[in-house]
Order: structure tokens, then C-alpha cells, then sequence
């Protein structure tokens, strides 16, 4: 769409559906719906060049609630419509919307070839570790042990990690994110909005009915300043209350330690510094697991590369003729004979 | 382009043996290039002016063990100088490149028939790896048919031996030194195949001249040597065949460019997805070609993401096309529900071959009816057509089409391994006699919703994403029918149901009347036929007719929702006789419909319908 005249400053409510939300009281899906409604308001998005693509669970009814074109599809396929919606129509800006199940389970293959083909859009991932919307199950992210109604004794298969695996898959935008942090939370997203390519952010998500509390072991007032780190492109992995602690590379063992500034001969120097388009370092952010080492948030990856729908435009402009070709001729392509 | 002129009809040379028609089978080991062979006499003929129909035959494994008998590959061709409805039923000459060929092809050569087979791969191995204790050339086993054997593998080795290639290559031209021989037996023109070797073996033109030296030579041969007794050359006229500008296309490739034609006429972009499965491989191949006329082919990660990115296309207002064959389109499934809910055009083909399961990948069959018409989770009616042969293909896309976009809805085109592989030469049409397809696309945000309909086709309005102030949301979730909101109204979901089927049967008002192939419109028999079961149909019951049978065809193109007189027209006859490569899928439907005393006539042998096996079963209910 080419905007002629300039638009005006739309605001987050503007982003809002007259539809009533069906989230549980307390669900962190709400928290998000707000970080993302500002942040469509933040970028200027234009409602009508925007398009919300979802597959099923409690975050895939997402599209609803957003004032844009939306497309609630079917569980765990997302991808694969946004990817045919964007071949069709390569100027619109589509958001994915995805649950842990919706992403990682059913639509695990999906993700995968999303990301390596590097469709550009927005891929959000809201992690609860659990099923929401089927009541409860553990999920592909839960961890080890966890109870529930189709795991009474606690679950035996280990858990996957959302953003190792979207590393793995080739992304190139990888980016994390906490419900409740609202501070934080448009920031990525808009980081998300502007690279070109899959942006792929994974956001913490607090099932308050099946999961409830299921991150505090990071998130929790008292320990969120030592489990967590906001990574900066060229500054420092510093975090703790005061920045007085960092992460050091270990290159014997090719490992990240946390490591306190001051204590034991550490000083500023060895704390290693964030270089978001370095994927080994991204890979090592990305593994990190409290209590040992804090949770690796914001930009973990970003080296942007040609996305796919780019080259498959490329590719049409140079077959497109000046002139549309004569269909006829098309038919008659090859060895043709003439009865008289 | 290349347009050939046919030449002024020659006067028949007076040793050749004028026939109306012929049936001719190569076979050989999957490496001995038969389709190729049979491609090429298959264009031969054309240029000679016969009609013809053929029907490439050849295993799932890409490369079977040589000699063995399931690495058998064959190409059949039915020509004539009348009008040619199927591949034939009993060939008249079999070419058998080695044992294997001759042990599985021998049943279906003609009593007194001519075989040509080459000797010089009947060695002791390859008679034991085909299963023969004798060698059946020398036993007196082929004593009932006229045998040509030849050491073909000798012969061209000599033929090509100047050209420098190694002994391997050399061997790999037996192929078109016995094409050459055939040429002669039939009076064929070698010179396009002769260019066409040119062409392809461009980089390697002692390859490409080896070739045309072995066509050569097997053509000398023919024309020179003591021939056996009753072998001697044959003569078919040209066939009367309309005005125009023929080319031979196979179904796939005319389905291919019937979709392409059908998104030209709508002006719009097609994005078709696909994942390969044989045999429908062959659309996604041809589509893939048609980049320079607004055609986008993404090959997906499997047939669930290419149903699903076709809808999303679709969603996008490009028309989504989505191709596969049976074991594809279970997985797709889901995703066409999620298309019918949400009302956008998609366009799914269906190459059907053998199953289930996996079954026999190479080998045709009908059996994906109840799939296309019925099978769905819920109440989920959609449109279904079937075509009845290459050529047709190109229109029944067309019209799959006009009905996905008019009506918004998904429409299933079958069609199945034989059609798609099988050519047949086409009057190539002018797309500029066929009407536009009006595509309207809302762009008036005055009282807009997602689901308002058209009162005539109550089709819902194609509102696409970046036209401003129609920002809208849909989905699967069932959706209130005045505001396109989602809704667990009771009252409202009947009514959604109701409608999604009134919009489907609406269809049936759109759609020519059913008409009568062959025969009087009410009477004793009707023959009832869909998809690739039409020439065998059409020529069994031409064929009792001529002997006074009162017997009539019928072949329905609109499976689902069919045409509004169908009911009326299948009661007005005594008996309803519906062959069908399955176990009985149409007649069901019918006679649900209809409550009509429909009969099936089932074979599922992965090879199509003889049309003696027709005639048998038409006498059997109308002499008794
Ligand atoms: C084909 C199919 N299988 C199963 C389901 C049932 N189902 C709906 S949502 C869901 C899982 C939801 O979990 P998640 O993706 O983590 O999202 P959440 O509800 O937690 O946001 C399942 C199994 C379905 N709708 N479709
Ligand atoms: S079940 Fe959990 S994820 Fe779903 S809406 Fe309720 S709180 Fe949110």
C-alpha cells in the first residue's frame, strides 16, 4: 500500500477490537496484548497493511483483539498461512502469534522451515510451559516432573528451549521477553518490527490457572535482579542489583560463568560484551538456565539476511516481461502441428 | 515453437498393409528409456495425422533391479484413423527389450500378434533374473505370434561403432535403433525425432549423432531385411481431425496450464503450494515453469503447510492452489475445513492413484471420491469436479477456477495417474474465446462485515488484507452471520450450516444441465461414468450401440454439487450400470441421492478399464 498522505498518530487503543477478551482473570496473554497494542501505536503501524496470523490455543485467539486484519487458522500451522499470505501479498506486515504447544509441538516442524527460509514477520511465541487452552497438559517446554492431568506423576521427557531451538533453526532475530514487563517488553518488539527477516521473540507467559508461577524462580521480586539479564548490543553482560555482576566466557571449556566484578581478580574487562550478530554467543545466551546462570532477555540475535519472500520477488521481477505475455503463446510452447 | 505442416497424405505404398488403427506396446527395463521411446513415436504419429491416446505404464522404483520383472517400464499407444478413445485394449505389436518385458507384457499382446524383441539381452542371466527355466524365443512357446527377434544390442553397437562413444553409451541407443525399426513398420516420418535428439544432446553431439545413426540403421534394417513371414509394413491414414493447432499434452500438463489459464482470465496471482507425491509431482514441475504469468510455486515442507499457505494466499487475494494425491490430501484435510469455514476460494487437485496407504504410487485408481465429497470432519460441503481425460484437464481447471472464486469456496479437481500421465493431441484453444472471471474485490468500507454475502450466490465478500477501513478478523471459530464475529449461538450455527450448504447447492444452478454422452436420454442402460473411465466407457457403448444395443453414456463432469437434472434424466432408464476404478464410490452417492437402482462395475487393478470388460458387463444386464 503506498500511504499518501501522512497518516495520523495512531494510539494504542486505537489497535483495540470491540470484542470482549475471553483470557482467565490474571492471564499474563493480557499483559502482552497491551505491550503489543503500544508498540503497534510506537512503529506507526497502519491497521490496514497489518495482519495478526494465529494458530489455536488460549494466545492464538491474540488476532481478535487486535484492530488489524486478522486470521485465527488451525493448531500449530500458522507459519505456513503467514508464509502463503506474505507470497501473495508481500508489502503486508504480519505479526504470528503462537503458544508453546501451538509452536514447539504440533507446528514444531513448521517453525523450522519458517525460520530457515526467513519469511519476513513477526513470530511471538508466548511460553506458559503448559497447554492452556486444552486444560492443563504439560507441554514441550515444560520441565522435567511436571505434574499434571496427562502426567499425574510428573512429566519423563525433557523439555525443549524455545530460543535454542529457533537458533538451531537458522533465525536470524532472536529475541526474549517477560509478559509483565512492560518497560522492557515494546522495546523488543519494536527491535522485532524493524529487523527484516523472521524476528523470532519468545515471551514468557504466565498461565495464571494451569502454571501460575511457574517462572518466579527468575521473576519473583526478590531474585529477578540475579536471574535475569538484559543483553545490550555492545555493552557488557552485567547484571545483580548494582551491575555488579557479569558473565565471563570460559575458553577452556567454551561456557559462560557468572562471575561477580571485584571478587576473586575479576574486573570489568573480563566480563564479556554482547555482540548480537555473533550466533555462538547468542547460542551461549540462549542456554542459560537459573539457578546457575540468570535468563538471558532482549536481543539475543540479529544478523539480518535476505528473507525469502525478498528473493521470490526477485526472482519474479526478473522473469516479468515488460509486457504480459500472450498466454496463447504459453500454449503453444514446443512441437505444434497444423491440421488444415 | 516449432510448427509442423502435416505432409500432403502419401499414396500408400503398396506392400503396406492399411489398418484403421493400431495398438503398440514398448517394454523394457526401467533404464531403457521407453517413455522416451513412446514419447517419441507418440509425436511421430501425431505429425502422421493419426488421432491417438497412449498410456504410460512403468513401476514406482526409480531404478529397479535391471532384468527384474517389477522393473519393467512400458508405454502403450493406441493410433488411428478414427476417432482414438482409450490406449486400447490388446496391443497389436509388443516390443520386448529383454525376458522380463516379454514374460509381463506377453498376456496382453493379441493372439497372432507381433512380437520384436532383442536377443541379444536374452542371455542365460537375464532369463533366469525374469523367471524363464527356456528361452522362450527358441522353446516354440511364441509360436502362436509373429516373432521378429533380433540381436538389437548388436546391431546398434555396429551402427554407432564410428562414433567414438564407450560401450555403455553405445548400448543406451538401442532404444531408437528399435524405434527406428518400428518407424518403418509404420511408415513414420523420423526427422522430429531426429531434431529432437539434436536438441537434447546439445553438449554432446557424438552422443545425440550416435542416436540418429542407431534410428537409422533399425529403419534400414526394416526396410531391407527378409522379414518373417506375416510381418511386413503397415499403413493407417491420417485420421479426420478438425482444423487447428494440435500439440500432444498429458493431463498434468494441461492441468497446469488450465489453472494458470483460469488465474489469467480472473487477472489475479496464483500462489500454488505443493509437496511431491507421485503422480501429481508433475503440476507443481510445469507450474513452476509459469513464473512470467503471475504464478508463484512454493514447494512446502509437507502437504499440510502447502494446503495451508494456498488458503493463506487466498486469504491474501491471490488464488490459492494446492495439489496432491490421496495420502496428501488426508493431510490437508484439516486446513480445507478451516477454508470452508472461513469461506475463501482454494482450488485443491487430486492426482488419485492406487491405495490405500501408499498402495501402488504409480498405478491408477478412482477411489478418492468419498475423500473429496465427503471426507471432512463435521458438515463441511464443498465443490468437486473431475476430469475425463488429458485434454480435459485444461477445462475442468478452468471451471475450478471460476466456481472457487465466484462461490468462495474450496473445489476439489480430480483427476488420477493415468490422465495425468497418459497425452493425447489437443486443438489448442485460444484463451481469448473463453469469458473473463469477474474477481470483486470489496473495497467499500460502508457497512461492511466479513461475512456478507451476495443474495444470488451467497458467496461472503473477498475483503483483502491492506485495503483500508475493512480491517477484519476471521477463523475457524464458527462466525456470527451478521457481523462475521465469532459466535456459540445455537440458532446461529444452524444457520451458518444451512447457509454454507445452500451456497454449495447453489452451485448446481450455475453449471451446463447433465447431458447424454451417447444414446437416447431414457431407455434400458445407462452407463454411467466419471474421470479417466470415459474413453473405455464412450467406446464400449459406441461399439454396442453400432450392434443395436439400447444402451446410453452418461459421464458426469460436476461430482458434487451435480447438475440440477441429473436425478430426472438417470430415472428415466430401466437400468443405471456405473463403472468405476474403486470399490464403488459414485454409484453409492448416487443411489443415496437419487434412490436410482444404480449398479457398480469395480475393478482396482491399477490399470484402467478394457473396453471389453465394459461391453461384457452392458450385455450381460441387457441380453439376459
Ligand atoms: C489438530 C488439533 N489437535 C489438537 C487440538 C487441541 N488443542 C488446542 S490448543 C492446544 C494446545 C495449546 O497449548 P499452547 O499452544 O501452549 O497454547 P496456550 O493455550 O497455552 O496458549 C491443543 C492441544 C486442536 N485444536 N487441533
Ligand atoms: S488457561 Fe492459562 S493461558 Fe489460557 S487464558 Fe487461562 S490463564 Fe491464560
Amino acid at each position: 500500500m503506498n500511504v499518501v498522505t501522512p497518516p495520523e498518530k495512531l494510539t494504542p487503543k486505537d489497535f483495540a477490537t470491540d470484542q470482549e477478551v475471553r483470557w482467565c482473570p490474571g492471564c499474563g496473554d493480557y499483559a502482552i496484548l497491551k505491550g503489543v497494542q503500544k508498540t503497534l501505536a510506537d512503529i506507526g503501524a497502519r491497521p490496514e497493511n497489518t495482519v495478526f496470523v494465529s494458530g489455536i490455543g488460549c494466545a492464538a485467539r491474540f488476532p481478535y483483539y487486535v484492530k488489524t486484519y486478522g486470521f485465527h487458522t488451525i493448531h500449530g500451522r500458522a507459519p505456513a498461512f503467514a508464509t502463503g499470505l506474505k507470497l501473495a501479498n508481500p508489502g503486508l506486515d504480519i505479526w504470528v502469534v503462537s503458544g508453546d504447544g501451538d509452536a514447539l509441538s504440533i507446528g514444531g516442524n513448521h517453525l523450522f522451515h519458517l525460520l530457515r527460509r526467513n519469511v519476513d514477520l513477526q513470530f511471538l511465541l508466548f511460553n506458559n510451559e503448559i497447554y492452556g487452552l486444552t486444560k492443563g497438559q504439560y507441554s514441550p517446554t515444560s520441565r522435567q516432573g511436571t505434574r499434571s492431568p496427562s502426567t499425574p506423576w510428573g512429566s519423563l521427557d525433557n523439555p525443549a528451549s524455545a530460543t535454542v531451538f529457533a537458533l538451531g533453526s537458522g533465525a536470524r532475530f532472536v529475541a526474549r521477553g517477560i509478559d509483565s514487563n512492560q518497560k522492557h517488553l515494546p522495546d523488543v518488539l519494536a527491535r522485532a518490527h524493524a529487523h527484516k527477516g523472521t524476528s523470532f521473540v519468545e515471551i514468557f507467559q504466565n498461565c495464571k490457572v494451569y502454571n501460575d508461577g511457574v517462572f518466579e524462580n527468575f521473576t519473583a521480586r526478590d531474585v529477578a535482579s540475579d536471574r535475569q539479564i538484559y543483553v545490550e548490543h555492545g555493552k557488557p553482560l552485567t547484571f545483580g542489583k548494582d551491575g555488579e555482576k557479569g558473565l565471563r566466557l570460559n575458553t577452556q571449556t567454551l561456557s559462560l560463568e557468572a562471575v561477580v566484578i571485584g571478587e576473586n581478580g575479576v574486573n570489568e574487562s573480563d566480563i564479556l560484551v554482547h555482540d548480537e550478530t555473533n550466533r555462538m554467543i547468542a547460542t551461549l545466551l540462549a542456554h542459560m538456565e537459573p539457578p546457575a546462570l540468570p535468563v538471558a532477555l532482549g536481543v539475543l540475535y540479529s544478523a539480518p539476511g535476505q528473507s525469502y519472500d525478498d528473493e521470490v520477488g526477485d526472482l519474479v521481477r526478473s522473469h516479468t516481461p515488460a509486457e504480459k505475455p500472450d498466454f496463447n503463446k504459453l500454449l503453444r510452447a514446443g512441437r505444434t502441428w497444423t491440421v488444415d | 515453437m516449432s510448427n509442423t505442416a502435416l505432409a500432403e497424405k502419401s499414396s500408400v505404398p503398396s506392400h503396406r498393409e492399411t489398418v484403421e488403427s493400431a495398438v503398440v506396446r514398448f517394454a523394457g527395463d526401467s533404464g531403457d528409456g521407453m517413455q522416451l521411446t513412446g514419447g517419441q513415436f507418440t509425436l511421430a504419429t501425431a505429425f502422421a495425422g493419426n488421432d491417438l491416446s497412449t498410456f504410460p505404464d512403468f513401476p514406482a522404483e526409480i531404478r529397479a533391479p535391471a532384468g527384474t520383472t517389477f522393473g519393467v517400464s512400458s508405454f502403450q499407444i493406441n493410433f488411428g484413423s478414427r476417432v482414438i478413445k482409450t490406449a486400447g485394449d490388446a496391443f497389436d505389436m509388443l516390443i520386448a527389450m529383454n525376458p522380463a518385458a516379454l514374460k509381463v507384457e506377453l498376456g496382453g499382446l493379441k493372439q497372432g500378434g507381433i512380437i520384436i524383441a532383442d536377443t541379444g539381452s536374452f542371455g542365460e542371466r537375464d532369463l533366469r533374473k525374469a523367471g524363464y527355466t527356456e528361452n522362450p524365443l527358441e522353446d516354440g512357446s511364441l509360436d502362436g505370434y509373429r516373432l521378429v527377434a533380433l540381436d538389437i544390442s548388436k546391431l546398434t553397437m555396429e551402427a554407432v561403432k564410428d562414433t567414438g562413444l564407450s560401450k555403455q553409451e553405445a548400448l543406451r541407443c538401442k532404444n531408437m535403433w528399435t524405434l527406428g525399426f518400428v518407424y518403418w513398420m509404420y511408415g513414420r516420418d523420423r526427422k522430429p525425432t531426429a531434431d529432437w535428439l539434436i536438441a537434447k544432446f546439445g553438449k554432446r553431439p557424438d552422443v545425440a549423432a550416435a542416436n540418429v545413426a542407431a534410428m537409422d540403421a533399425g529403419h534400414t534394417v526394416a526396410e531391407t531385411m527378409e522379414l518373417p513371414d506375416g510381418v511386413h509394413g503397415f499403413h493407417v491414414d491420417a485420421a479426420d481431425i478438425a482444423p487447428g493447432t494440435y500439440r500432444t499434452v498429458t493431463g498434468a500438463d494441461a492441468l497446469a496450464w488450465g489453472l494458470a489459464a483460469g488465474t489469467h482470465l480472473a487477472d489475479i496471482k496464483m500462489v500454488f503450494a505443493s509437496y511431491p507425491i507421485t503422480p501429481a509431482s508433475q503440476i507443481l514441475h510445469s507450474l513452476s515453469k509459469m513464473i512470467d504469468h503471475n504464478v508463484v510455486t512454493f514447494q512446502a515442507e509437507d502437504e499440510i503447510a502447502a494446503a495451508c499457505a494456498a488458503i493463506g494466499a487466498s486469504f491474501g487475494g491471490s488464488l490459492g492452489v494446492t495439489s496432491s494425491s490421496g495420502p496428501g490430501i488426508a493431510l490437508k484435510t484439516e486446513a480445507i475445513g478451516l477454508a470452508i469455514s472461513t469461506e475463501l476460494p482454494l482450488v485443491i487437485v487430486n492426482s488419485q492413484r492406487a491405495g490405500p496407504s501408499t498402495g501402488m504410487p504409480t498405478k491408477t485408481e478412482q477411489s478418492d471420491l468419498y475423500q473429496a465429497v465427503l471426507g471432512r470432519n463435521a458438515d463441511s460441503p464443498l465443490c468437486v469436479l473431475a476430469a475425463r481425460s488429458p485434454a480435459d484437464c485444461f477445462e475442468v481447471a478452468i471451471e475450478a477456477v471460476r466456481i472457487a472464486i465466484k462461490y468462495m469456496t474450496p473445489v476439489f479437481i480430480l483427476t488420477d495417474g493415468y490422465i495425468g500421465n497418459a497425452a493425447e493431441p489437443w486443438n489448442i484453444p485460444d484463451i481469448n474465446d473463453y469469458a473473463k472471471i469477474p474477481v470483486n474485490f470489496r473495497t467499500d468500507p460502508e457497512g461492511f462485515h466479513p461475512f456478507m454475502r451476495d443474495a444470488d450466490t451467497l458467496a461472503r465478500v473477498w475483503a483483502v488484507p491492506g485495503t483500508p477501513g475493512l480491517e477484519h478478523r476471521i477463523g475457524g471459530i464458527e462466525r456470527d452471520y451478521d457481523s462475521g464475529n465469532i459466535s456459540y449461538d445455537p440458532g446461529n450455527h444452524q444457520k451458518m450450516t444451512d447457509t454454507r450448504f445452500a451456497k454449495i447447492d447453489g452451485i448446481a444452478r450455475d453449471i451446463p444441465a447433465q447431458g447424454v454422452e451417447d444414446g437416447a436420454t431414457s431407455g434400458k442402460l445407462a452407463v454411467v461414468g466419471w474421470g479417466s473411465t470415459y474413453g473405455p466407457i464412450s467406446r464400449a457403448v459406441a461399439n454396442l450401440r453400432t450392434q443395436g444395443l439400447d444402451v446410453s453414456h452418461i459421464h458426469i463432469r460436476h461430482i458434487w454439487p451435480f447438475p440440477e437434472n441429473l436425478g430426472d434424466l438417470l430415472k428415466g432408464f430401466d437400468q443405471v450400470l456405473v463403472p468405476e476404478m474403486n470399490h464403488g464410490q459414485l454409484v453409492n452417492v448416487l443411489r443415496a441421492e437419487y434412490l436410482v437402482p444404480a449398479e457398480g462395475l469395480n475393478k482396482v487393478s491399477g490399470q484402467p478399464f478394457k473396453i471389453i470388460e465394459i461391453e461384457d458387463a452392458i450385455r450381460a444386464r441387457l441380453e439376459n
